[in-house]
């Protein structure tokens, strides 16, 4: 699991890993089966010898076996701004980009619209350039074709983006 | 967005909105196409406004070129003002200072791609050896010096928005309106009409386009992002700094 991921949740509120990890259910349905259920307790103990979490023993609830909460740390917080801003693409995947939105507006750290907009620039800016290289390539070449498949996967990015968006306006609008 | 769009340094805006509001009906059926626009285009410059079907920006794109009227605001082209302009004061400010590419081409069918690029030109009151001569000049600029006598239903799509683009440089005007260039065109012929509109920004010509075609937008300097009739986002496309894992390489996957 992206660790930024599981710092952006501890943003909204120090949490115990069985919290963080129905959440990441919630978040991304199908396509998170395939997550393993020991993957966020990994991931929490490397960001605790990191610096970026501290961990303390909550006392009571005897029915629970996880008694541990997770907060973030003043360098944890750090990073998950540099995150949040961060607007590097191709990343790991869609999903680090769809958990980014939705960490976002839970732990009211960004605007899900102000990210996307940036995104959106980053990757017109790469579109553009990749254009301008496909252009300048001798119709049909094997150069232009590959450009041409940067350019191709850039704007299904963009659609995708773009839906992101209306998805945000239209949960705006009813709420 | 309230605040005002920022300018380039690099002259007086070729176009400036400011306050643009246009509704139409009333009371319960009012619309407010655009509310509250405010832009500074510069010389030059290649704004492209992005958003989706009905955000009212080819309300906006009539109003900024004059064919529409705000319903408050004011718009300033070449430094001139709109507001209080007669029709044919206003017509004439047009012509002179503005060029407009359509979606769906608006050739005429039954004149050839010359005599489509000629009409403007004589309309303006120039002879008709100086109107041939300048069809002919921007018929070679868009690549189409050979098909000057077709008549558009034997020209591809590119092809004939590329005669309208020609049409549409014929006063050499300040700036070129286009509303969804690329709208009606493959992909091929997208990547036409991008090659010609890369040369006219390389060659000094100021552009607005309103598209939702990404690669089309990928052109501009700087877009707009428009939403419910007004602005929501701006983001300068060139002179910024890429960010990390971007570069060609890195997209083709090669490195990262």
């Amino acid at each position: 699991m992206q660790q930024e991921v599981v710092l952006a949740l501890l943003a909204k509120e120090p949490s115990h890993g069985y919290q963080l990890r129905s959440w990441l259910q919630q978040a991304l349905g199908p396509a998170g089966d395939a997550m393993n259920a020991g993957q966020i307790y990994v991931t929490l103990s490397r960001l605790e010898k990191a610096g970026l979490v501290s961990c303390e023993q909550a006392a009571g609830l005897p029915d629970r076996p996880d008694r541990k909460v997770y907060a973030l740390t003043a360098a944890g917080q750090q990073r998950v701004a540099a995150w949040i801003a961060d607007v590097s693409w191709p990343g790991p995947g869609l999903a680090e980009f769809h958990l980014k939105l939705i960490a976002a507006e839970a732990a009211r750290l960004a605007d899900p619209v102000d990210i996307i907009n940036a995104q959106r620039g980053e990757l017109l800016r790469q579109l553009r350039e990749a254009q301008r290289a496909a252009m300048a390539e001798p119709h049909r070449s094997a150069a232009a074709l590959l450009l041409e498949g940067i350019v191709l996967r850039l704007q299904a990015d963009l659609r995708w983006l773009e839906t992101c968006e209306r998805n945000q306006t239209v949960r705006k609008d009813f709420s | 967005m309230s605040d005002t769009l920022s300018t380039d340094t690099r002259g007086t805006p070729v176009l400036r909105a400011r306050g643009l509001r246009r509704e139409y009906g009333r009371q319960a059926g009012l619309v407010r196409a655009v509310s509250g626009v405010d832009l500074d285009v510069a010389p030059g410059e290649t704004v492209a406004i992005m958003g989706p079907s009905g955000c009212g920006k080819s309300t906006l794109l009539h109003l900024l070129g004059g064919l529409d009227r705000p319903s408050a605001g004011e718009i300033w082209l070449a430094g001139q003002s709109l507001r209080g302009l007669g029709e044919r004061r206003l017509a004439r400010l047009r012509r002179d200072t503005v060029g407009f590419v359509f979606q769906a081409f608006h050739l005429m069918e039954e004149l050839t791609a010359a005599e489509n690029v000629e009409l403007p030109a004589l309309l303006a009151g120039r002879s008709p050896g100086a109107a041939r001569r300048q069809a002919g000049e921007l018929l070679d600029r868009v690549g189409l010096a050979d098909r000057a006598r077709f008549l558009p239903a034997a020209l591809s799509g590119g092809q004939r928005q590329r005669v309208a683009v020609a049409r549409a440089l014929v006063g050499d005007p300040r700036v070129v309106l286009a509303d969804e260039p690329t709208g009606n065109l493959d992909s091929e012929a997208t990547l036409d009409v991008l090659r010609l509109f890369e040369d006219l920004h390389v060659a000094g010509q100021t552009l607005v386009i309103v598209t939702h075609d990404a690669r089309i937008a990928a052109t501009a300097d700087r877009l707009v992002t428009m939403r419910d009739g007004a602005f929501t986002d701006e983001t300068r496309l060139t002179g910024g700094t890429a960010g990390a894992g971007s570069g060609l390489g890195a997209l083709a996957g090669l490195e990262g």
